[in-house]
């Protein structure tokens, strides 16, 4: 058939393109997150709080790493470039990484779960994480939950089924603002979709502390962060080197703790990602043999009009 | 590079083998491709996963008192659990098994005598018996009695009379203390 | 649709069921035999693509809706318990939210096909208008259903699109209102939203019905432009183009399946994993990316519309008078003088043509300038268009005009192939359509090169968007000369053929 011009295959590839370069650059433009973290509370009637102006004056100078060693480059927002790191579940044919994830979970149920909740997680998804079905047990039985009304209309407790949804640490947002001096901490089940970097964000934040530059004064219950949006984020730094005793041999620092909950909170956002790969890899190969068979279906028939 | 009319292309003996060994090759991959993209949309109208979880229940028997019934929701549906009295029990186990529609023992019904578990669902159309309230018909043979066809259940669950086919069906269940089951 | 005369079908069953409803007649008819020009390119795959992707689209929704609950309180959970309960929940949320991206890949390829090969000319204008409205509808069904999920992107969104209408004069305030049955995003306008979600579709879907319709009754354009002269310039539908299609959409589901299943998210934003906080707008919204380049053309009116601006539109109105009514004189009905005087050589016009089109820039700038900058200007605060009505204005506008494009290029030549200034003026159109994408997806703020806002560049490629159709099109339109063309769409394939036969 009559070969179209250049210029036309150049088009589509523009048309066809265009939905990831606008993407790309909305993401590289948007701050890291809406701030959350911050000690500015959604609710309009907990008024201004000091951090208001803070958070939003982003053009700060380089901030020391944590470790002191490396320098980071800051880009013209002041925004902070996180260290992207190679997850065992990046890539087509990633998969989590079941040790690391069991650790991550451990560091979320001694340290993150004071504060945090995580929701739309219930223990038994927890069976994806290399547990056992009396492994599962134990840790939702480990909990005690607010059940009820029965039959005498009184809510009782009783221990933790699997089926029983991760037990939050407040009773409402209200409550965990009032608990953290009006910022809520938000719910991890989601957060490593609901940040831009994901896993490397979360890594970034956790290992992102350090004293604040001279010149910046730090209003109580605030801390430096190079990584958060603005600097100053109201959670404390939740671990150290060796707060979190892991029973297998993995080093207990900052570093490898930060990579475990990382990994952790990302599959707790997308805990079907292996399938979805599995099943992705398949469905493509599928319709790359049918696309041949296809092409030769095609060229067959056109043969005599060629 | 020879004709130009509209027909469907006509090919020598070869060249039709080699067609139509694409076509059904072309045919195949999108019989296997249409069947394998169905079944994620069939299969996300069975039960979810957090359905799934809730597939069992614990009762607590100590509470009822001897005569007396509860009903307690498993998977959504209604189990009976009757307390049943010395009568009631030897009303049971004197009917001769072969009589009956649906032959079945009390023994085989109910693990322990007084304690007699069932789905409350009527085994001929889905409705629910009456019968576990004290104010409740029980129908002629002192068990459960479905308002919506006639249908009559004794003392064990089992049919007697009207349009039902089978006995209540009796759920797994164990006794995980002497006062507390745990139904599926 | 019509019985007519009918041949007989040797299957027995084929025939019972044919003699009695003649559906399969009516398939032979309309896709076995429908002649088709032979020279089709694979951007003629893309209304079949386009289709398939709304059936995709239609079917993963009903079974996503057997799971969806359209409650404030519980519609993010419930597109939760999706992702993560329900089996192979989150396959289909993934095809469903990738599949309206490349639902409007192919639309607006399709759309592009349409323009590049003047494919909404005589006699196919109805087609093409009944395509505008299938985008329209296609538009109002996918931000319906960015609202669905209630993530802080979605409710957002529906804020700030329902806000658009409070630019109408007097009764903005009112319809918005109506629009959210609320004085703010709600329940009620969550309800709503899936309810007209549910239904639009099937809407398109008629519409769509009807569109093919009139294809078959106009019977397709090719890449050449040309008419149809007879059997020698057409091929049966079936094989040839069933053929050509499925292979077409093969490669196209490849690119889809890569991004549903390798990355998912690739398109969305982490605001729509956030649950919609009435409270607390995220830092930076934005809309889907095919709505971008609208989106940064209502951004880019930050003018009111001034005296200035409006006498610079109206000059070009004068000089393109003649161009419209083909060398008309403009008469005054009442003094019997004329305004405009009647334009027969429109080489000798263009000069003419051209020193207004100056002088309009300059007033225009003048207003423009006045507006932005400050520049004292006697009565430049005297705005009549305000920018916020303006920037809505120019948003809806750069898609209504579209129903007017078969009037505004009257060039009796369709393909750009054989038009040189025109082929040059729409992929300008497209690129510009394209940048103004990447615009949309910046913040309000942003830099190019550090130099200058984008939102300068923005309101160019506007400004361009609007006089490719409203001064280019009519003007190509008297006065593009085509290059030479074939005589037949079969002698034009014979020489491709030839010359590919050459170069082997």
């Amino acid at each position: 058939m009559v070969r179209h011009p250049l210029s036309l295959t150049a088009m589509a590839v523009v048309l066809l393109a265009m939905p990831v370069v606008s993407h790309a650059a909305a993401g590289k433009q948007t701050p890291n997150a809406p701030g959350e973290e911050t000690a500015v509370a959604a609710d309009a009637a907990s008024g201004t709080s000091p951090a208001t102006s803070e958070a939003a004056d982003a053009d700060t100078p380089a901030a020391e790493t944590a470790q002191g060693s490396t320098e980071h480059a800051e880009a013209a927002h002041g925004e902070y470039e996180m260290d992207h790191l190679n997850w065992s579940f990046n890539g087509i044919f990633g998969a989590y990484d079941r040790a690391s994830l069991q650790r991550g979970f451990q560091i979320y149920k001694e340290v993150c779960s004071a504060c945090h909740s995580m929701t739309r997680l219930s223990y038994r998804n927890l069976s994806a994480l290399g547990y056992n079905d009396g492994e599962v047990k134990a840790i939702a039985a480990s909990v005690t939950v607010s059940d009820g009304p029965n039959d005498e209309g009184e809510m009782f407790d009783r221990p933790g089924r699997p089926s029983d949804h991760f037990k939050s640490p407040f009773p409402n947002v209200q409550a965990a603002k009032a608990g953290n001096g009006g910022a809520y901490p938000p719910d991890l089940s989601l957060i490593a979709k609901a940040r831009h970097g994901g896993a490397d964000y979360i890594h970034a934040i956790l290992t992102g502390y350090s004293e604040p530059p001279a010149g910046k004064e730090l209003m109580s219950g605030q801390y430096w962060n190079r990584a958060m949006h603005g600097n100053i984020i109201a959670m404390p730094p939740p671990l150290t080197d060796g707060r979190v005793a892991y029973s297998d041999n993995s080093p207990q620092t900052l570093e490898q703790y930060s990579r475990d909950v990382s990994q952790f909170l990302t599959w707790a956002a997308e805990p079907h990602m292996e399938e979805r790969k599995r099943i992705g890899i398949k469905a493509f190969l599928f319709m790359l043999v049918l696309t041949g068979v296809l092409f030769g279906v095609k060229k067959k028939i056109w043969a005599d009009q060629h | 590079m020879s004709s130009y009319e509209n027909t469907p292309p006509h090919d020598t003996e070869d060249g039709a083998t080699r067609r139509d060994f694409l076509y059904l090759t072309a045919g195949g991959f999108a019989a296997i491709g249409a069947a394998s993209f169905a079944w994620p949309f069939i299969d996300s109208m069975n039960p979810a996963a957090d359905t799934l979880a809730m597939s069992t229940t614990e009762a607590d028997l100590s509470k009822i008192e001897e005569g007396s019934a509860i009903t307690v929701i498993w998977q959504g549906k209604p189990v009976f659990i009757r307390h049943r009295t010395a009568d009631e029990i030897k009303a049971a186990t004197d009917v001769d098994v072969s009589t009956l529609r649906d032959p079945e023992t009390d023994g085989k019904r109910a693990q322990k005598p007084q304690w007699l578990v069932m789905i409350g669902i009527c085994t001929h159309l889905g409705c629910i018996p009456l019968g576990q309230k004290k104010t409740e018909p029980k129908g002629e043979f002192g068990g459960w009695f479905c308002p919506c066809h006639g249908s009559e259940y004794d003392s064990a669950g089992r049919i007697r009379k009207g349009p039902a086919p089978k006995n209540l069906v009796v759920p797994k269940y164990t006794f995980l203390t002497d006062t507390t089951i745990r139904i599926g | 649709m019509s019985a007519g005369p009918r041949e007989p079908f040797e299957n027995p069953v084929i025939e019972w069921f044919d003699s009695r409803l003649p559906i399969f007649t009516m398939m032979q008819k309309e896709y076995g035999v429908f002649p088709t020009p032979k020279n089709f390119n694979y951007f003629w795959s893309f209304g079949g693509i386009a289709m398939t992707m709304l059936i995709l689209m239609i079917v993963t929704g009903i079974f996503l809706a057997m799971n969806y609950t359209p409650q404030e309180n519980m519609a993010f959970d419930s597109v939760e318990h999706i992702m993560r309960d329900v089996n192979y929940g989150w396959m289909l949320r993934y095809l469903h939210m990738n599949g309206a991206s490349f639902f409007f890949i192919a639309v607006y390829t399709h759309i592009f096909r349409g323009m590049y090969y003047g494919s909404y000319k005589k006699p196919r204008e109805l087609l093409w208008i009944l395509g505008v409205i299938i985008f329209l509808l296609m538009m109002a069904t996918a931000f319906m259903g960015y609202t669905l999920p209630w993530s802080q992107m979605g409710g957002w969104a529906a804020t700030v699109i329902t806000n658009l209408f409070s630019a109408i004069p007097f009764v903005g305030d009112s319809i918005v209102t109506l629009l959210l049955g609320g004085f703010a995003v709600g329940n009620p306008t969550l309800n709503r939203f899936f309810a007209l979600h549910y239904l639009l579709p099937f809407v398109i879907v008629g519409i769509v019905f009807v569109h093919v319709w009139a294809l078959h009754v106009t019977g397709s354009n090719n890449p050449l432009g040309i008419d149809v002269k007879g059997p020698q310039d057409t091929l049966a539908f079936s094989p040839y183009y069933t053929a050509k299609d499925m292979f077409g959409l093969a490669v196209f589901m490849l690119a889809y399946i890569a991004v549903t299943f390798f990355a998912p998210n690739m398109l969305a934003h982490p605001d729509h994993y956030i649950q919609y906080n009435a409270l607390q707008t995220p830092a930076h919204i934005v809309p889907e990316w095919y709505f971008l380049p609208f989106y940064a053309m209502l951004r880019g009116i930050t003018f009111g519309f001034n005296l200035y601006i409006l006498a610079g539109i109206g000059i070009i109105g004068a000089a393109l008078w003649p161009v419209y009514t083909k060398g008309k004189a403009l008469k005054d009905p009442l003094l019997g003088m004329t305004i405009i005087p009647a334009v027969t050589d429109f080489g000798q016009y263009s000069k003419k043509f051209f020193t207004m089109l100056a002088i309009a820039g300059v007033v225009f700038m003048l207003g423009y300038f006045s507006q932005t900058m400050g520049l004292p200007l006697p009565f430049s605060k005297w705005v009549l268009l305000d920018s916020k009505l303006g920037g809505v204005i120019a948003m809806f506008g750069s898609i209504a005009i579209l129903f007017v494009m078969p009037w505004l290029d009257s060039h009796p030549v369709r393909s750009a192939r054989f038009r040189p200034q025109f082929k040059v003026a729409v992929l300008a159109m497209t690129a510009s359509v394209a940048i103004l994408g990447y615009i949309g997806a910046q913040t309000a703020d942003a830099m190019l090169f550090g130099v200058i806002q984008w939102v300068y560049i923005g309101q160019i490629l506007t400004g361009y968007y609007f006089a490719f159709f409203v001064i280019i099109l009519p003007w190509l339109s008297v006065t593009e000369k085509a290059s030479p063309m074939p005589n037949s769409i079969n002698e034009a394939v014979l020489q491709e053929n030839a010359r590919k036969a050459g170069a082997r």
